[in-house]
């Protein structure tokens, strides 16, 4: 009797620990999701000014570029998979990772071979133990991703895209991510990166609803857009990033959440049981000592 | 009147306010730009962005690797990759 009752003590200890540990996760998360969303702000003018840009050279002259044309020479394509470098964020890496397998299978389907770029480390986890072969793979920023890394991601997506199909080119670059709508959303997202199909739609999504001016470019149409549009992938692939890492960080905090809720509900079910055992133990102790005493006086 | 100039970077807006007069490296040489000039598109090469503030002998002065620029209806917007501040130098 006194076994179970050392039994519960012990559980109600150790779940009590690991209460302790989901508390600090979550408040870490919470903590690192304000600055996560303060980048997402920053960022913001950068990619506005540029996709502005984008917009008024695409819009204002008949300029052709490669990474606005349709390719068909070629039936390989990437697809760049942004999950977390951690656990403990629930189904976060889980999700991306079901919606990338449905997209490569869709790709499969209509006959196209798929180059898979891999960015954190329980996804590159996940495709390994599959012996999957991974054409690029970038761990260990999937928190707080750096304009560093997002170029080095955005330029190796670009040196993909870039040469010809007899050298290994791909025909498009597709981005799966998770885009974050709110505290408590969180939406896998696919996106086609390369080749640019946003463009004519870009203007629509400026506040200022104002036709575009006619821009004088210098030195040339063409030399501006080819110094645009690497930038504008760039600008985007860090966009993703971030937003997969605010994604990340409010799906930790809500997981933790729910593992301290439930480490609670625990502790609350153990702490009944083991007063319960107590309590059979007095009780059985007393009725112990009173059959005895029972026992000596009819004797 | 004067120019609006936002000047910003991957990470956020470097420097945003009014100015009388923008010296940027574009694509076909230096390039000042004051109120009322055509609308314009360029692309940012490797130098210094020089902006004077109305009613100051200084200008602010960044270094920067390349970019972008643009210029309508007096709001200038120069986009890059990275600027870092240069000494003020006199006008």
């Amino acid at each position: 009797m006194a076994g179970a009752q050392r039994v519960y003590r012990q559980r109600i200890r150790s779940t009590r620990s690991l209460s302790k540990m989901f508390r600090a996760q979550e408040l870490i998360a919470a903590s690192r999701i304000g600055k996560a969303r303060d980048r997402m702000m920053h960022a913001t003018p950068y990619s506005r000014a540029i996709t502005r840009a984008v917009s008024a050279v695409a819009t204002h002259s008949n300029v052709t570029h490669h990474y606005l044309t349709e390719r068909s020479d070629t039936n390989r394509v990437a697809v760049l998979l942004i999950a977390s470098d951690r656990g403990m964020a629930g189904a976060y890496s889980a999700t991306v990772i079901r919606e990338t397998e449905r997209l490569i299978g869709r790709l499969g389907d209509a006959g196209k071979e798929v180059d898979l770029y891999v960015s954190g480390r329980r996804a590159v986890a996940y495709y390994q133990f599959r012996h999957r072969a991974l054409a690029g793979q970038w761990q260990g920023v999937s928190d707080a991703p750096t304009v560093e890394v997002a170029n080095e991601i955005a330029d190796q997506m670009l040196a993909a895209f870039d040469p010809p199909a007899h050298e290994g080119g791909v025909a498009e670059v597709h981005i799966v991510y998770t885009h974050f709508v709110n505290m408590v959303t969180q939406r896998p997202q696919i996106v086609r990166m390369l080749p640019l199909e946003i463009v004519e739609g870009v203007a629509e999504h400026d506040d200022d609803s104002q036709p575009l001016p006619l821009y004088e470019f210098e030195p040339s149409s063409d030399a501006v857009l080819d110094e645009l549009l690497p930038r504008y992938v760039r600008s985007r692939i860090f966009a993703c990033m971030l937003q997969a890492a605010a994604s990340e960080l409010a799906s930790r905090q809500r997981a933790m959440h729910t593992a301290t809720e439930n480490a609670e509900d625990l502790i609350r079910t153990y702490t009944r049981l083991a007063n319960q055992a107590r309590q059979g133990e007095i009780t059985q102790e007393i009725s112990e000592i009173v059959s005895g005493a029972d026992a000596l006086a009819a004797s | 009147m004067a120019l609006e100039v936002d000047i910003v970077d991957t990470e956020g807006t470097v420097w945003s306010g009014p100015a009388d007069r923008v010296i940027a490296p574009a694509g076909g040489g230096e390039m000042g730009i004051l109120a009322g000039h055509v609308p314009v598109l360029s692309v940012l090469k490797p130098g210094d962005v020089r902006v004077l503030e109305p009613q100051s002998k200084d200008s602010l002065r960044w270094h920067v690797t390349g970019g972008f620029f643009s210029v309508d209806s007096d709001q200038v917007t120069i986009v890059v990759d990275e600027a870092t501040p240069a000494l003020a130098a006199a006008r």
